[in-house]
């Protein structure tokens, strides 16, 4: 699908066209190089080997964990695996870099052409679906940290980050819209997860991006593009894409020129500038790396990476529509993250081991109670489905209690209240407050006995032809009943009662 | 009694455990001798409590049956490998008080073999040189002297000077050297000794300061074939640290030595003739051949087209590699810092390296990163790393029809301190026959063969296959046992 | 062959190729991050103008077809296994820095 996304400039309509280089850090438990810890948040330079300090003598040696996921990520990004790849150093001076080189992989990168199906719009999945390609992932180290707050006249440099493997992500200049960067991104994030080769985490910088944005005219050429470094939130990425894009425009429209340069988002004033400190860095004079030899995949090694990979998010929410009878709405809500489809994948599955049923009969349920119910009560909470006070085995232990008439939709919904506020089970709860609902019809008759008598008026303007009072009496009667009468019985009785 | 500053390697460890002289007598000698070759500038630092020490912890161990390979042996440790506890610069003002947290593989492995260390060895600044004229602690001087009665101060060779220097002087009885373009082996025909250059991989780089990487490799220098092969034996092996390590099994060279070299041939590359080569160094090459005839083996011509293109190639390679390799020489960590008033964090990167380096290294930094610059990387170092393949490929060639090459070991004899150094393309040519089998990571020794008119020792080179240092070194003892070759520089420093 | 013909040809070479001016050498220089002065450089140029006229011989050698020297010694990539074997040595990281402060390296401010 074509975006329609344009910037109203004073000579008309421009299009934008966005390429992200997406920087993941690889999980793994010791740093690309050396055997140093990968472990955020340590005292500074603790985490740090003689090899990432570059103490003269010093060698990498590749951690193979590394290579592995970033075949992984590849395969799961439908790329092409590249069985014979190297590692190259890209030359510049800067604090962060103690061996005054990175090493990255320039000309022969491990994974190379892939795609990305992204959906717009997440009520319609199927509908709005554009494909972004991946140009090539390759695996590199990250840099250290400089801190420039700390005293008035010195940087202080903590090498912990330093050596920790990254894949960069390259795409395709493919996306037209903010809100098409936004959707890539939380598409590979979703499938870095399910992959899990990386934590997806933004805030701590576990993933971040560089954003190359242009503008052009409808038909055009493509523009100059400038590369905002380093930017971390889905949000910051779209406000980088809007931002750069209108003042590219204007720049040009105010006969100007875009010039191809690093710049830096400034989160706090919303828009972005020039990075003067990098800007003598672009003659990198790449070599490949003599320390280290060409990495040589076996077939074998490809092969369990791929034997490795679990469902990925495209094919669950085929899955979840096509077997489970999903809505195209749920199934992609549940899919979109892999917590998310591992915790409904749990209760479906104990739905249908407490129900005696197969998974299909009772996935609908299981969704719609999770997606409203759930998600509902989580958020309120303010926690995250991974610290939900109630389990899969308790949610599915209540949608068995709906399922066998123990307990009305009204009683479900007291019961879940107080699940969410004790944890307790929910059997342990409809025990202790009595809150069973009842299909006892002589106590019911009685109450609806009572209530006809009470509201004769009622009951004369109902046999006259006022139907719609039938409501009111089933309310009074639920209301009599504490909410424990089963509604069909009530239903049932109240109908021979009014005649 | 024999001055035991006159024994080997191998005739101290024999002594040592027949009992003719404890280890501490012999670390005591050497110390003395360390302490009075000060003109000769042989060490950036001596450490005669290392050797004391390793001395009587061999003495100890032979005491109670647990003598070590090399217990009671000394040695000169180059200054290119880092020492833990001990200063470690490269010969270089950017290093200078630098004490590194860690110990190089190799010397590390050469200490655990129970050897003691005499200090640490001048050398070319971060092995960058042909004549020991670029250290920022002085030149090495070589013991060796022109037979005019002059006494101009020779170059001992270089990278590898103090070592060649110190070895040839009965400073020590051997010691490490590493070689990226001839530095063991150049030195070693220049100061009368052996050198050998293993295959690249067989010793570890880990903890050796680099100078380029995909060439250097360390080796044992010493005055006897056999005293190379006993400590290339204790220095070689897989290191897990070095990526380029090679994971073979470290065969027992020493036994494994013999001059027989019935059934072998011997290959004579014609591209290493050299029409105006100095007569001595002609003549010399012709008798090494009937040496190797007369132990055996047969001679035949090979052809290495592509010869005459190595040095080039290697003066690309070797500076590429090396301007990367020096970029973490930047003030921030350890070493030198030089900071003007006001100098921003790149203002102080350049004025430490300004101060720090020498004229040749920052030579060959410039150079090196001129040829991997924007526009020029491609007609520059891709070019040559496509000749390197070539270079390669022209010995593999030359395998077919022999198991070893018998070339000069450098186009002179020693010049004098100062007679190239305005020069740097002459100064490169001295590695002329030893670069190309760098360039091919192929093991090399260099025997001493006689001496020129001039009464300097000439050197002559084989070179062999890949992981066949034992050819490599039967074929030197063979040309050793038949050179004799006994002369040594007169004492006068 | 081979070293008369060697020096020869670095004369030749030289003539020909006098590629690097003073600017070049200047801005190798700051690539390489070398402090010089335009006296240095001057005096520089002519020693790697005769460097790289002499190394630029290599352009005769017909290369097509040849692929890069990619391992010197036939040898295959280990891959270390994902665990932590090293780190946590501040001490020894710090211990040669020229400045050093409150566990970091310090350096002159840098303005991002």
């Amino acid at each position: 699908m074509v975006s329609n996304y344009r910037i109203q400039g004073a000579t008309g309509e421009w299009e934008v066209v966005i390429g992200l280089e997406v920087h993941a850090q690889i999980t793994s438990h010791s740093k690309l190089f050396s055997g140093a810890s990968t472990e955020f948040g340590q005292e500074p330079n603790c985490n740090v080997s003689l090899v990432d300090a570059a103490m003269p003598g010093m060698l990498p040696v590749v951690n193979g964990e590394c290579l592995r996921q970033a075949v992984r990520t590849g395969l799961a990004l439908n790329a092409q695996i590249n069985r014979w790849s190297r590692f190259d150093r890209k030359n510049y001076f800067y604090a962060d870099l103690p061996q005054g080189y990175q090493i990255s992989q320039l000309f022969h990168p491990i994974v190379g052409e892939g795609e990305i199906e992204v959906s717009l719009d997440e009520k319609d999945p199927e509908g709005t679906v554009k494909t972004i390609g991946i140009e090539r992932i390759h695996v590199e180290q990250d840099a250290g940290k400089l801190m420039h707050d700390q005293h008035p006249t010195m940087s202080y440099v903590d090498l912990n980050r330093c050596g920790v493997a990254l894949m960069e992500i390259v795409s395709r200049p493919d996306m037209a819209s903010p809100a098409e960067a936004g959707a890539y991104v939380r598409k590979l994030r979703s499938i870095l997860r399910y992959v899990g080769s990386c934590d997806g985490n933004m805030e701590q910088g576990s993933m971040r991006a560089d954003v190359n944005v242009s503008v052009r005219k409808p038909g055009d050429e493509l523009g100059t593009r400038t590369e905002t470094k380093n930017v971390n939130s889905i949000r910051f990425i779209q406000q980088v894409v809007e931002t750069e894009a209108r003042r590219q425009v204007d720049l040009i429209e105010d006969g100007g020129t875009v010039v191809q340069e690093t710049r830096l988002f400034d989160p706090d004033k919303g828009e972005t500038r020039s990075m003067r400190s990098k800007e003598d860095a672009h003659d990198y004079r790449y070599f490949p790396d003599p320390d280290l030899l060409p990495i040589e995949l076996s077939e074998e090694f490809v092969a369990e990476a791929k034997a490795s990979l679990p469902e990925l998010p495209d094919a669950k929410r085929h899955r979840y529509e096509n077997e489970l009878g999903l809505s195209a709405y749920n199934a992609a809500v549940l899919t979109a993250e892999a917590e998310t489809a591992r915790w409904f994948e749990g209760l479906a599955a104990e739905s249908a081991k407490k129900q005696g049923k197969p998974e299909a009969d009772v996935a609908k349920a299981a969704a719609n109670w999770l997606i409203s119910d759930l998600f509902g009560g989580l958020n309120k909470l303010g926690v995250d489905l991974d610290s939900s006070p109630i389990s899969a085995a308790q949610g599915a232990e209540l949608l068995a209690l709906v399922a066998d008439g123990t307990l009305s939709g009204p009683l479900a919904k007291q019961v879940f209240e107080i699940m969410l506020e004790t944890g307790d089970d929910p059997e342990k709860i409809v025990e202790e407050k009595g809150l069973k609902q009842t299909s006892d019809t002589g106590a019911i008759e009685a109450v609806i006995a009572d209530i006809l008598a009470a509201n004769s008026d009622k009951v004369e303007e109902y046999r006259g032809g006022k139907d719609k009072l039938f409501g009111f009496f089933v309310g009074q009667t639920m209301k009599a009943m504490q909410g424990k009468a089963n509604p069909k019985v009530v239903n049932e009785l109240l109908r021979k009662a009014l005649g | 009694m024999t001055d035991i500053t006159d024994l080997g390697v191998a005739e101290i460890r024999d002594g040592f455990r027949g009992g003719a002289f404890s280890a501490r007598e012999v670390a005591e000698a050497f110390n003395d001798a360390v302490a009075g070759s000060d003109a000769l500038n042989c060490f950036i630092v001596k450490t005669p409590e290392k050797a004391l020490e390793a001395a009587d912890e061999a003495d100890r161990a032979l005491a109670a049956g647990e003598a070590k390979p090399l217990s009671g042996v000394p040695l000169g440790i180059k200054d290119l490998f880092c020492t833990k506890g001990v200063q470690s610069t490269a010969a270089s003002h950017i290093l200078e008080g630098f004490v590194p947290p860690y110990e190089s593989t190799v010397s590390g492995n050469l200490l655990e073999a129970g050897a003691g260390m005499l200090g640490k060895l001048n050398m070319d600044q971060f092995a960058m040189g042909s004549s020991n004229e670029t250290s920022y602690f002085g030149n090495v001087v070589s013991p060796w002297r022109r037979n005019d009665g002059g006494n101009t101060p020779m170059s001992p060779g270089g990278s590898s000077g103090g070592t060649s220097s110190a070895i040839a002087a009965h400073i020590v009885p051997a010691a490490t050297g590493t070689d990226t373009g001839g530095s063991i082996r150049q030195p070693a025909a220049f100061t009368g000794i052996c050198g050998m250059k293993p295959t690249y991989g067989r010793c570890s780089r880990y903890g050796m300061v680099a100078f380029a990487s995909s060439l250097d490799q360390a080796g044992p220098m010493a005055r006897s074939v056999k005293d190379c092969a006993i400590l290339l034996e204790a220095m070689a092996g897989y290191d897990a640290k070095d990526s380029t390590s090679l994971n073979e099994p470290v065969p027992h060279w020493e036994a494994g030595l013999s001059g027989d070299l019935k059934g072998k041939k011997i290959g004579i590359p014609k591209e290493y003739r050299v029409d105006d080569m100095p007569e001595e160094i002609d003549a010399l090459w012709k008798q090494g051949v009937e040496w190797m005839r007369d132990a055996g083996a047969e001679i035949v011509d090979v052809s290495l087209p592509h010869t005459k293109y190595a040095l080039p190639a290697y003066y690309i390679i070797a500076p590429a590699e090396a301007s990367a390799n020096l970029a973490r020489y930047d003030g921030v960590r350890y070493g030198l810092r030089e900071t003007p008033d006001g100098a921003n964090l790149q203002e102080m990167y350049a004025a430490t390296r300004a101060a720090g380096f020498g004229d040749e290294v920052k030579r060959r930094i410039m150079i090196g990163t001129y040829v991997l610059s924007a526009g020029f990387y491609d007609a520059y170092f891709t070019q040559a790393t496509k000749v390197r393949t070539l270079i390669a490929r022209d010995f593999d060639q030359a395998w077919d029809s022999c198991d070893y090459l018998l070339t000069p070991t450098a186009p002179s004899a020693a010049f004098g301190l100062g007679d190239l150094s305005d020069d740097p393309i002459a100064m490169y040519l001295n590695d002329v026959f030893t670069v190309p089998s760098s360039l091919a990571g192929l093991p090399a020794i260099a025997v001493p063969g006689g001496l020129s008119k001039q009464g300097l020792p000439l050197g002559l080179q084989i070179i062999g296959k890949a992981l066949d240092e034992q050819g490599v070194m039967n074929a030197g003892l063979a040309m050793e046992d038949r050179a004799g070759f006994t002369a040594r520089a007169e004492k006068w420093w | 062959m081979h070293f008369t013909r060697l020096q020869q040809r670095r004369g030749d070479a030289s003539r020909a190729a006098m590629s690097v001016d003073t600017q070049t050498v200047l801005r190798i220089a700051s690539l390489a991050r070398i402090a010089m002065s335009e006296e240095e450089a001057e005096r520089l140029k002519p020693e790697l103008n005769n460097i790289l006229g002499w190394v630029e011989q290599l352009g005769e050698v017909d290369t097509s077809g040849v692929e890069p020297l990619a391992a010197v010694i036939a040898n295959h990539t280990r891959m270390r296994d994902d665990v932590v074997t090293d780190g946590d040595k501040r001490d020894d990281i710090l211990a040669n820095a020229p400045v050093a402060e409150h566990g970091f390296f310090a350096v002159p401010k840098v303005i991002e």
